[in-house]
């Protein structure tokens, strides 16, 4: 065990110089080059910088002009995103059922007139606290409420969802969904342009990766 | 089990059937001194380092000498990383001011990083500096995946050679692991998932001005690098604390599925090395046949669970797919499921969906994956000696059931190599079910079970088992984080690591030392599917059965009480 105290030292010494700092650092240092906007964490930003959130975490959106993303237990208030978190409540636990049971009769109260099964990612919480998506079924269960507040036509609406609906990736991957944020801002962006005619835009939305 | 399932499913086991001849290939290239394509620039590096230590690779160790290096890189690794976590708050690269780790969690996490488990009792992004997840971390995610690689070898070495005293050198092989291996790969495979969204940036928080006005504090870092190595090594444990759930850690269903591939890439790969090795390819065909044949059962399995959901559940009028409870949209069930089943057969423990919240019977194909010893595929070499040591036992019964003396590629198995793989098939359940059950005993080992009914009993005996095996995932609502935990299951994770790498080991040098008897057309062939059903037999039962009666209390109670509509408490 003795002859082992110097290669370990050394090797020890070496590794952690080459993996815990020079690979760490290429690869950030490579990323920065090939791909800057993910690299800084697929941030959004106004056009004055100011950073609006991250496209690829949900943050919190509670007004009726906007759609509301997946319940959140990242945090005590939720969407804390330096503490993702979920229930972890198992299938047979009352307190699992009883959530779910609430914030079913809370979506159906949301959408009056709304028939039919509810969808399940809407009043589940996601495994991060955190899931930027929606089911498209899930988004357009919001349209009435969103349509109303904002005065304009479900059609319309719904069609900025169909717009932003990714497809499974590579046609195999995943599951079909739209991005909460990157939909909110398509609709304010709406609101700005003078004829309805003009297609949604949302900053940031050219470099999705 | 749907279409979307079964196609994710078949594209998994295209890609990994497809990877082994080549990855394997290679590493047996690497680890038998022949040139490869990276030599010219490797080659200088390997040599200059060698130097530095003192190890030149012509000076090969006996199996003890070798284990002793093997513990002594680990001792030296789980306290430089003990003493790192113990002062982060002093030293520099923590720009999110977090303070140092406790010493019973400092403790745990040590061992856990050392011993390839990654079983993580505190959240990354709130608790850990940048320096501790870079040059902590992120080194023992590399050296422990090595360590697991390099057993492995020196193992197919000992069956491969004869009448050889020498099974390698361990620092030798280590170099090789890290240079030629592990560090190139990932290097590819990091930026791949920066392109896919992964951020790599060493700001640790940006604050953001949500749409409506609110404020957000977004936690990143070098997350990239991080997740790369923990998934190709097989380590697990996330930069943040839910993992490949967390959309910064797994942004797509592209990375899901790079991520899944890396998490088998090396393991499977290393049945072929061992093929090359021993000089018959279909040696290690048979061995991922049997691997394969387990993990596709397990994946049936679980995605008839995971889609069937509960009845409690479909009563309140939800659409299909019911199963999102701690599930994220852009993985869905089916790649969720697939995930599941691959991290507990991989020893990987990362996780993209919450394992608590998981069907009763899915819960229960991640714990039979684990209890098995995780020789599915298995962690990166561990998985690959852990189903050699089953391959030495369902010889020897063969051997006992026609009353021939057993062998293996033309090795005698005698009562020395099945003693030692009975010591090494002991590990499991003596840690799980005699941890597990002291567990049941202390009050304040109890407390740490949240969920009402048998899924508390899941609960903890999934910690034991993830402890124990190196797997490093949980049942997120079971409370890890009490002095007793952190030390009873960093005990596991010990135990579960070094008691089966020395029999392993030991097995090795025996074997090696071992002179080669000729085929015989009465020798029992290791390559057909009768060995691969006796192989698949043996793991059934030996490994199994042990755990009937706890598993039927568990998850076989909590899937029957589901049925009849029953809810806890």
């Amino acid at each position: 065990m003795m002859h082992d105290v110097r290669p370990t030292l050394v090797f020890l010494a070496v590794m952690t110089a080459l993996l815990g700092f020079a690979y760490p650092l290429a690869v950030a240092g490579l990323a920065q080059v090939l791909f800057p906007f993910q690299a800084g964490g697929s941030l959004i930003q106004d056009r004055d910088k100011t950073v609006r959130g991250s496209a690829l975490i949900a943050q919190s959106f509670t007004r009726d002009r906007y759609f509301h993303p997946r319940p959140s237990l990242a945090g005590p208030a939720g969407f804390d995103a330096t503490a993702s978190g979920a229930s972890n409540l198992g299938p047979t636990d009352r307190a699992l059922v009883d959530t779910i049971a609430r914030r079913v009769a809370d979506a159906r109260a949301a959408a009056p007139g709304t028939r039919g099964k509810i969808p399940a990612d809407l009043v589940t919480a996601s495994a991060s606290g955190l899931d930027p998506d929606l089911s498209p079924e899930a988004a357009l269960w919001q349209v009435p409420r969103v349509a109303r507040a904002r005065g304009l036509p479900e059609d319309r609406v719904r069609q900025v969802v169909e717009t932003l609906r990714a497809p499974p990736q590579g046609g195999l991957l995943g599951q079909p969904r739209v991005n909460v944020l990157r939909l909110n801002l398509a609709l304010d962006a709406l609101d700005r342009l003078p004829s309805p005619g003009a297609g949604p835009t949302a900053p940031g939305s050219g470099s999705t990766p | 089990m749907n279409a979307e399932s079964i196609l994710i499913l078949l594209a998994f086991c295209t890609v990994i059937a497809a990877l082994t001849p080549v990855l394997g290939g290679y590493l047996e290239r690497v680890f038998t001194g022949k040139r490869t394509v990276v030599s010219v620039v490797l080659g200088p590096v390997e040599r200059m380092l060698s130097r530095l230590m003192g190890v030149r690779a012509d000076q090969e160790q006996s199996w003890s000498s070798y284990a002793a290096s093997v513990l002594a890189v680990n001792l030296g690794g789980a306290l430089a990383l003990y003493a790192l976590l113990r002062t982060q708050d002093l030293l520099p690269l923590n720009p999110a001011g977090v303070p140092a780790v406790e010493p019973a969690v400092a403790f745990n996490m040590a061992v856990s990083f050392v011993t390839n488990t990654n079983w993580q009792a505190i959240s990354g992004e709130t608790s850990l500096s940048l320096l501790s997840q870079m040059a902590g971390l992120g080194v023992q995610n590399f050296l422990s995946a090595a360590t697991g690689l390099v057993v492995a070898i020196a193992l197919m070495r000992g069956v491969a050679r004869r009448s050889s005293r020498t099974v390698g050198n361990y620092y030798q092989d280590m170099i090789r692991a890290v240079l030629y291996v592990l560090a190139p790969l990932c290097l590819i495979g990091a930026l791949v998932l920066v392109w896919q969204g992964v951020p790599q940036t060493l700001q640790a928080r940006v604050e953001a001005t949500t749409i409506e006005g609110g404020a957000q504090t977004l936690a990143l870092g070098p997350v990239a690098s991080q997740v790369m190595i923990k998934n190709l090594g097989t380590n697990g444990g996330g930069f943040f604390g839910q993992n490949a759930a967390h959309p910064y850690e797994n942004p797509t269903p592209l990375s899901n599925f790079l991520t899944l591939v890396s998490v088998f890439a090396l393991g499977a790969a290393l049945t072929n090395t061992f093929g090359r090795m021993v000089g018959d390819a279909r040696q290690g065909w048979a061995l991922l046949g049997v691997m394969g044949i387990l993990f596709v059962g397990g994946v049936i399995a679980a995605s008839v669970a995971e889609n069937h959901s509960t009845p409690a559940l479909h009563a309140l009028g939800l659409a299909n797919p019911v199963a999102m409870e701690g599930k994220e949209v852009r993985f869905g069930v089916p790649g969720s499921t697939l995930f599941a089943v691959v991290t507990t057969a991989a020893s990987n423990g990362a996780v993209n969906a919450m394992h608590d919240s998981l069907m009763p019977l899915s819960g229960l194909v991640t714990l039979v994956n684990m209890l098995l010893g995780e020789i599915i595929v298995g962690g990166v070499g561990a998985g690959f000696y852990g189903m050699i040591v089953f391959v030495l036992l369902s010889v020897f019964l063969a051997g006992l059931m026609v009353g021939r003396s057993p062998e293996y590629r033309g090795k005698k198995i005698e009562a020395r190599e099945i003693t030692l793989a009975v010591l090494a098939i002991l590990v499991m359940p003596v840690l799980v079910l005699g941890l597990g059950a002291l567990s049941c005993l202390v009050p304040e080992a109890l407390a740490s079970v949240q969920a009402p009914g048998p899924h508390g009993l899941t609960q903890l005996l999934y910690a034991h088992a993830s402890a124990a095996a190196n797997n490093g995932s949980a049942f997120g609502g079971f409370v890890a984080n009490t002095p007793y935990q952190n030390t009873a299951l960093g005990l596991a994770m010990l135990g579960g690591r070094f008691l089966v790498i020395i029999p392993v080991l030991a097995i090795a040098g025996s074997l090696a030392a071992k002179r080669a008897t000729p085929e015989t057309p009465g020798t029992f062939p290791t390559h057909g599917p009768l060995f691969m059903l006796l192989l698949g037999g043996v793991i059934g039962i030996v490994g199994g059965l042990t755990f009937l009666p706890v598993l039927v209390l568990g998850p076989g109670a909590e899937h029957l009480r589901m049925l009849s509509g029953t809810l806890f408490p």
